[in-house]
């Protein structure tokens, strides 16, 4: 893309091939002769780590489309029989899932990365607006791909979402309907939510060929934002710079599987594994972690309109920063009030982020308000002047001159970013947790689960305890719909054997037909299938139950969560604490009180619960001491029933975890592995650079 | 980059570039795995196709029918005398896949002719009671079977074959 090539290759058929189509000459000259600033940092490396999430969020989503079912009544199901049934199907959606957010954590560096030095400026202004149009597209696919799993957050995050164009005026409504294709979210939004985020990463994938083709036309920026003058300026793109990308790729994969397989539901929201009901809207609904600083607008603007136009300014706002900020230096290094500005912005973007995960009340409400005005004030007032204002260092003659005053010395705005970024991802990522946290319940005791830590496994005994507990108890009322007899013979499971869980299974009478006289029959359960549930259908349990319907358990322990708050969800991230839900459900159980406290009412039918949010539980105290007999000698006590009907009812939920810790640990050696040898190759393929 | 090297004197730079291009292309290939595998059946298709139970009563003699199992058709004749006495008289070596009828059966229960009913040749579904063969005939493309399911005229291979499945009582099979 840098000009005619003059590559010609020696293997005759390839000659052949050349002169009829001459694809290696463009490859060899975009991405092997191609020269490149020999002084990129690892920001640089953004873009290949860009390009890598792209291809791993289109691989594994064609995969999931194979197993997926776009329909309101079966897309919920479906989701979670590609994670229980399909083989490495939890790995497939872990990395989707993760890869999302993964994808949106790169996206912002590559941004900042941008914005700090000056790589948007002449003759790089029709590059950035590609980098905002493909960033714009993202948002959409993101958000289209939230909404498939069809949960709770799913269906209310589409309703709020498209509900934003009714801001429009006259035709707002209107096009809230073609949008939807009925009068509410439906299944024809399903439907179409599911084409669109199939078709939309291929559009991205087409604006990165015209961002890379733009960005080859221009040639790269670098640190210190002089344009390469000499030969001596620049390395050849390989092996220099796709050794340096891969061992950035490298890193990072350190980061993704460290989600994938330790932390998968971190980043998620424990609502999304409630299935949609368009009845009851969540009490606190948040937008994925990537979406909260525009949130966060929308809602600090007062006017329904003028929210929605805020918002979408945020954004379209940075297709100007090429004219906006007119300074003649690009590089942020050289510039002192631009670079304090820059953090400034930065730490801005941040805090607009944790309040969009906060309740709109109160001071969150006044803050929003500042950190609004300070976000457009960047970009209206402060570029503006500063470029008017500001006397920049003087830049280095050229890049050769800037490598060789660069001493050992690292410079300190890589390690105050790495900090910022680290603590900005982790406070985007649980905000949403601490959302919650201002409720104010008791926070649910922690508990030593065997189940927790990178190596954590579940208690046979307990699985198998707790199995019964569900089975005399709990099944009274709870379903347990996603789990199948011959589950309980699975690897990881409550160490059954085949023969065994086809016995348990017999003892169930399952409906079955119709037979050929038509009629419907039971028959003794079959290992194949799944645990029949107490009630015929949702009004028979919320008839028989004062209203409520109890809730199936096959994922209570993952639909279940409670606030964190500061500086926990931080420190979660690294002691891989992952047992909120399981805290909680124990702590329920064991949370009931005869007599309320004083000062609290209890409506009638309901039960006073320390644990449950608002107290009033519809659940009467299911457990007492001696109630369910164990075998083992285990004792038969609440918080022994409870803790062992929790730990049955984590696996229920995950029932893969074992597996997914064990492979985890495989590939995190592997990973460290590869990183090292990577690195050691890097410095060797540049040591004549330096 | 290893043009300092020489063949002979493999250097540390050479080492480790066979080793990070080797750790590159076994992650690559590992990474690969669960991408194949996950086009094999589910967990569930898989417990779906356990083996299942027909009760043979209500099929006179004469009479077939048709189950499915695994998302196949099984077809279950209960033959006559003419069509056992036709399956056998044949001469074992002129057919285009020799087989007697005797290892198509299950001994005791020759009335019961048990076939997965797809044709040999490209997968349709063969017509029961119909053809020269007084077997099975399949309208795709002609191919013709007699009353064991063996092939007997027409572009198909090999006979229709026998699923497994076992005699629980004197009239009730189970397939798988």
């Amino acid at each position: 893309m840098s000009g005619p090539s003059d590559y010609q290759p020696s293997n005759p058929a390839l000659q052949w091939i050349e002169r009829r189509l001459p694809i290696m000459g463009l490859i060899h000259s975009s991405f092997v002769v191609y020269p490149t600033p020999r002084n990129l940092n690892y920001w640089w490396t953004f873009g290949a780590i860009l390009s890598f999430m792209l291809g791993i969020q289109i691989l594994t989503g064609v995969i999931l489309a194979m197993h997926y079912t776009p329909h309101a009544d079966l897309a919920f199901k479906s989701v979670e029989l590609i994670v229980r049934d399909v083989n490495y199907g939890w790995l497939l959606r872990n990395m989707h899932a993760v890869g999302a957010s993964m994808f949106f954590v790169a996206v912002y560096v590559h941004m900042f990365r941008g914005l700090y030095y000056g790589s948007y400026k002449e003759p790089r202004e029709v590059l950035w607006i590609l980098g905002v149009i493909i960033y714009l597209l993202m948002m959409a696919t993101g958000f289209m791909g939230y909404v498939l799993p069809w949960g709770q957050m799913s269906f209310w995050g589409a309703t709020v979402i498209t509900n934003l164009f009714s801001a429009i005026p006259y035709v707002g409504e209107s096009i809230v309907t073609l949008l939807w294709g009925g009068y509410s979210v439906g299944n024809p939004t399903l439907n179409r939510f599911f084409s669109l985020h199939y078709l939309l990463p291929f559009l991205i994938a087409g604006v990165v060929v015209l961002h890379v083709w733009a960005l080859h036309v221009a040639g790269q920026n670098n640190p210190d934002g002089v344009e390469p003058k000499t030969e001596k300026d620049t390395v050849p793109f390989t092996p220099h710079a796709t050794i340096k990308d891969g061992f950035g790729v490298a890193c990072f994969l350190l980061l993704y599987a460290w989600f994938i397989f330790y932390m998968p539901n971190y980043l998620g929201d424990a609502d999304n594994y409630i299935p949609a009901n368009p009845g009851v809207t969540p009490p606190h609904i948040v937008p994925e972690w990537y979406y909260l600083p525009f949130y966060a607008i929308l809602r600090s603007i007062p006017n329904k309109l003028a929210g929605v136009i805020g918002m979408f300014s945020a954004i379209i706002i940075l297709c100007f920063l090429p004219w906006l900020d007119n300074a003649k230096t690009r590089s942020s290094k050289y510039r002192p009030l631009a670079k304090q500005f820059f953090w400034i912005f930065v730490a801005v973007c941040i805090l607009l982020g944790y309040l969009g995960a906060q309740p709109p009340e109160g001071i969150y409400v006044i803050a929003g308000r500042i950190l609004t005005f300070c976000y457009f004030a960047y970009f209206l007032i402060v570029l503006p002047l500063l470029s008017r204002i500001e006397t920049p260092r003087p830049v280095p003659n050229s890049i050769a001159d800037a490598v060789l005053a660069k001493t050992g010395s690292k410079s300190t705005p890589m390690v105050s970013t790495a900090i910022v970024l680290a603590l900005g991802g982790a406070l985007f990522a649980s905000s949403i947790d601490s959302a919650r946290a201002s409720e104010g319940n008791d926070k649910p005791p922690g508990n030593k689960w065997s189940f927790a830590g990178p190596v954590g496994k579940y208690d046979r005994g307990a699985l198998q305890r707790g199995l019964k507990v569900y089975k005399e108890v709990c099944a009274n009322c709870h379903g347990l719909s996603y789990i199948a007899f011959r589950n309980l013979a699975e690897a990881g499971g409550p160490g059954y054997s085949v023969a065994q869980a086809a016995a348990f299974a017999s003892d169930y009478k399952i409906k079955d037909g119709p037979n050929d006289t038509g009629d419907m029959f039971e028959r003794p359960g079959r290992p194949a299938d799944y645990f029949p549930s107490p009630f015929p259908n949702e009004q028979a349990a919320r008839a028989a139950n004062g209203g409520a319907a109890p809730p199936d358990l096959s994922l209570i322990t993952k639909a279940r969560s409670y606030g964190r708050g500061f500086p926990w969800f931080i420190v979660d991230f690294f002691t891989q604490y992952q047992e909120q839900g399981p805290d909680y459900v124990a702590a329920v159980l064991q949370g009931f009180e005869d007599k309320a406290p004083e000062g609290v009412t209890i409506p009638e039918g309901s039960y006073y619960n320390k644990y449950f949010p608002g107290h009033a539980i519809k659940m009467p105290k299911p457990l007492s001491d001696g109630q369910v007999t164990y075998d083992d000698g285990s004792p038969a006590t609440v918080a022994q029933y409870s803790k062992d009907v929790t730990t049955f009812l984590m696996w229920t939920a995950e029932p893969h975890m074992e597996a997914r810790k064990r492979l985890g640990l495989q590939v995190f050696i592997f990973l460290i592995i590869f990183a090292g040898l990577m690195y050691f190759t890097k410095r060797k393929v540049w040591a004549d650079a330096h | 980059m290893t043009t300092a090297s020489s063949a002979d004197h493999p250097t540390r730079r050479d080492f480790l570039f066979v080793a990070t291009g080797a750790a590159a292309t076994v992650g690559g290939a590992a990474a690969l795995w669960p991408f194949i595998s996950q086009m094999n059946p589910d967990a569930s298709t898989i417990a779906a196709g356990a083996p299942i139970e027909v009760d043979l009563t209500p099929v006179a003699e004469g009479q077939d029918i048709k189950v499915f199992w695994r998302g196949k058709p099984i077809y279950i004749s209960h033959r006559t005398k003419k069509q056992i006495d036709e399956a056998r008289a044949v001469n074992v070596a002129s057919l285009p896949d020799p087989q007697s009828d005797e290892a198509r059966v299950k001994s005791g229960h020759e009335q019961w002719l048990v076939v997965i009913g797809i044709c040999t040749h490209l997968g349709c579904i063969p017509i029961a009671h119909e053809g020269n063969y007084d077997g099975f005939f399949c309208p795709c493309h002609g191919s013709q079977y007699d009353s064991s399911g063996r092939i007997r005229q027409g572009p198909a291979p090999a006979n229709l074959p026998v699923p497994p499945y076992q005699f629980v009582s004197d009239t009730k099979i189970q397939i798988g």
